[in-house]
């Protein structure tokens, strides 16, 4: 296991080729062979990396919908008639409800909203057709179960509209509706949710393989004391994080690569900008957080707990505060602040960009700009921090 | 073998109380993400910003725009007669949805137009689809009841002469039960405290064992008379303990902090707490048997953490995945249980109406530590 130490491995390139700018490449290149070996021989760890990604998009993109299909409403009428009728094979067939027949009154709602079998009750007075008949207004209540906020409103907004085209068909008020609505989705005309999310995910597979995988690695050196031994090795420290970096930067670079064609070709997911800038995009990314896992090692002493620093300095914040899974706009205040300074949502802005808008560089300068920013910042911080543990 | 037990538990307590790492692991860190995750988990849509292409410039259509501000949900980011400048707004990101009124809008109004009526078209920017689908219903809603009100404005000055069928209403109102001030946090506290309770309790478990295995004590253990079951046995306890702690603390947060209701009852629901957690240990056990580092024990553990948290309607709606999908995520714990969770919670759902999910924990819990132990045994051996 321990026949290519790294010191050693570092050592045997330099010894024979002599001094000067030759003989830093010629150490560098070794080193960098070596991490690729340590990587490539962990078989196990190399495939979940690789296979990981596209499990996770056929994941996202076969099971995760945020959209509602099937509605479960009752109507619940005292006295049902042909009024009653009437709206339940309008929402029959309207496809997106199904009718929960044998509600007979609020407390056997009350019940089967407790039990989840339903989602949406219509309460209506007795006899609506004959009230209708008498011109006396109707009452009519829509409740839903609300737990899920967000659903809740969704498909309270489903029922008004069919209580909407109800009241049209029954020639009450003519002349209803004299404004009609025109929708047009922009970008995501089919309401796909894995458009939504392979930009998401493509940042936050970046940042697995980059950020926390270079903190254990290198963290793990410095447990078993290897480390020690690399920095009193003729390598630079930049040459030490230069080659713990480059096999990871290819690695995440075949993620990108990967995800892009799964999404394309087994999603059709729109491509709307340039390619070259989407990988250039990628790359500079992938250097951030990068730069993020080399000075998490650096702070951290142990494997544990430079992976425990990687979990809640850079995945948390890349799935919860980028906006991957919920929009920037509702967090609140103070952590849309936050946000500002997770480089996952600037990359997952440049992403969506790019796929979905189809837009350039004209637009998204700023967002790369302060990649760039935060790159140099973290880079400099990060050598500064390992220039330290050498003396 | 009761006092090899003991003393193994002993060592166990000891370990995890002078680790300073693995304490704030265990109890700082998931109460600080319950807190920050509970705020952030939100799809709530609160405010959209709106361009308004006003072609028609009239009183009529003026007064439409104010129906879509005076409700709150929606903001004017700009105005202009034409579409691009709206369109370069949306392309880079500064407005959500565009409101396009043309030009002779209310002369349609008036006159019925070509289709007999008027034509309004909403753009809205549908990247994240059920944040486009809140705001299209909002929108659509304002639409219709502005259409009432001119209606209703024509009916009275006509002078009243239409039969009165005319004039009766059906008055929709709706009404949120469970969460009557819809606030997202009643729903994702629940479900974001268990993801956490399962994080820390599956790879605490599996990075526990594969740390001494990595450090060669486990081979030490495996040469003594100990018994695999002990061994297991005092691994297990004190991380079930712990589990069963943070969730009633994380409990005490999502009540007091965030006023999430607490309808049901929590004897019942510790209880499906301390079978759920026997699962997710175990699943931590397994992953130990498959690692031999403790970096892959992480990955190995994120792997499959990931697909049990997308398929388990913690944040997206089980109801919505395809069929084939829905059958597989009855074999996930982690969805009973948060299945369990909110229905106690916030519907205040009782013994027999979660019995489903009570069963399926059970059953998913003894098979899952079977498995695992069996395998751990076979290693040992």
């Amino acid at each position: 296991m321990m026949r290519t130490s790294p010191a050693n491995a570092a050592r045997d390139t330099h010894a024979p080729t002599g001094h000067g700018a030759q003989a830093t490449l010629a150490a560098l290149r070794a080193f960098v062979r070596k991490e690729l070996r340590h990587l490539l021989r962990d078989r196990q760890t190399l495939g979940i990396l690789l296979l990981l990604p596209v499990a996770q998009l056929l994941l996202f993109g076969f099971a995760v919908r945020t959209d509602i299909r099937e509605v479960r409403v009752a109507v619940v009428v005292p006295g049902p008639d042909a009024a009653v009728a009437a709206l339940e094979s309008r929402l029959a067939h309207s496809g997106r409800f199904s009718i929960v027949p044998g509600v007979r009154d609020e407390r056997a709602l009350e019940q089967r909203f407790a039990r989840g079998g339903v989602d949406v009750g219509i309460l209506l007075p007795a006899r609506p057709a004959d009230r209708l008949g008498s011109g006396l207004p109707l009452e009519v209540q829509v409740v839903t179960d609300a737990s899920d906020p967000n659903t809740g409103t969704t498909m309270q907004n489903y029922a008004l509209a069919a209580l909407r085209d109800w009241q049209a068909s029954l020639g009450v008020r003519p002349g209803v509706a004299p404004i009609a609505l025109r929708t047009r989705l922009q970008y995501n005309p089919t309401l796909e949710s894995v458009n939504l999310f392979v930009p998401g995910l493509i940042a936050l597979i970046l940042t697995l393989v980059t950020a926390l995988m270079t903190a254990i690695s290198l963290s793990r050196e410095k447990e078993r004391g290897t480390f020690e031994v690399l920095l009193v090795s003729p390598l630079h420290p930049w040459q030490i994080i230069v080659g713990k970096v480059l096999p990871y930067l290819g690695l995440a670079f075949a993620n990108v690569v990967t995800v892009l064609l799964v999404a394309w070709g087994v999603f059709g997911v729109p491509f709307a900008g340039s390619l070259v800038l989407l990988l250039a995009a990628s790359t500079l990314f992938s250097l951030v957080s990068l730069a993020l896992g080399v000075l998490i090692a650096a702070v951290t002493s142990s494997q544990l707990a430079a992976m425990l620093a990687a979990l809640g300095g850079t995945m948390l914040p890349s799935t919860m505060l980028s906006g991957l899974i919920f929009p920037i706009a509702s967090l609140p205040a103070p952590l849309q602040v936050v946000s500002h300074i997770v480089p996952a949502r600037w990359f997952i802005e440049i992403v969506r960009g790019v796929m979905l808008k189809g837009v350039g560089l004209g637009v998204l300068w700023p967002q790369h700009l302060v990649l760039v920013a935060m790159l140099v910042a973290l880079l400099a911080i990060a050598i500064r921090k390992t220039n330290v543990r050498l003396g | 073998m009761r006092r090899a037990l003991t003393a193994l538990l002993r060592k166990e307590f000891l370990q995890i109380r002078r680790d300073p790492v693995i304490l704030r692991m265990l109890l700082v860190m998931p109460m600080i993400q319950l807190i920050v995750l509970a705020n952030a988990a939100t799809f709530e849509v609160k405010q959209s910003r709106l361009w308004v292409v006003d072609q028609d410039r009239s009183s009529v259509s003026h007064g439409l725009v104010e129906r879509f501000t005076a409700t709150g949900r929606f903001v004017v980011s700009g105005h202009s007669v034409v579409t691009p400048p709206a369109q370069a707004a949306m392309d880079d990101g500064t407005t959500d949805a565009i409101l396009v009124i043309p030009r002779d809008f209310a002369r349609d109004l008036s006159t019925g137009g070509a289709a007999g009526g008027a034509t309004v078209q909403l753009i809205l920017n549908a990247e994240n689809g059920s944040q486009a689908g809140v705001t299209q219903g909002y929108g659509a809603e304002i639409i219709a009841r502005y259409a009432d009100e001119l209606a209703q404005a024509r009916l009275a000055s006509a002078g009243g002469a239409r039969p009165v069928r005319g004039r009766a209403v059906v008055e929709a109102r709706g009404r949120g039960w469970f969460n009557p001030s819809l606030d997202y946090r009643h729903f994702m506290v629940p479900g974001v405290l268990v993801q956490l309770v399962v994080l820390v309790g599956t790879l605490m478990t599996a990075l526990n064992i594969v740390r001494e295995k990595e450090a060669g004590t486990l081979d030490s253990l495996n040469v003594t008379p100990l018994r695999p079951a002990v061994f297991i046995a005092a691994k297990l306890i004190p991380l079930w303990l712990i589990g069963l702690f943070e969730f009633a603390m994380g409990l005490v947060i999502a009540t007091q902090l965030f006023g999430v209701p607490f309808e049901g009852s929590l004897a019942l629901l510790m209880g499906a707490a301390g079978v759920f957690l026997i699962g997710a240990l175990g699943i931590g056990l397994w992953i130990s048997t498959v690692s031999e580092t403790q970096q892959q024990a992480v990955f190995v553990t994120f792997s499959l953490l990931m697909v049990y948290i997308l398929m388990s309607g913690l944040f997206t709606p089980v109801r919505g995945m395809p069929e084939w999908v829905r059958a597989v995520a009855q074999l996930n714990p982690m969805m009973h249980f948060i299945a369990l969770v909110r229905a106690v919670m916030l519907r205040g759902a009782g013994v027999a109406e979660v019995a489903r999910q009570l069963l399926a924990l059970t059953a998913l819990g003894a098979s899952i530590l079977a498995l695992a132990v069996s395998r751990y045994r076979k290693r040992a051996a």
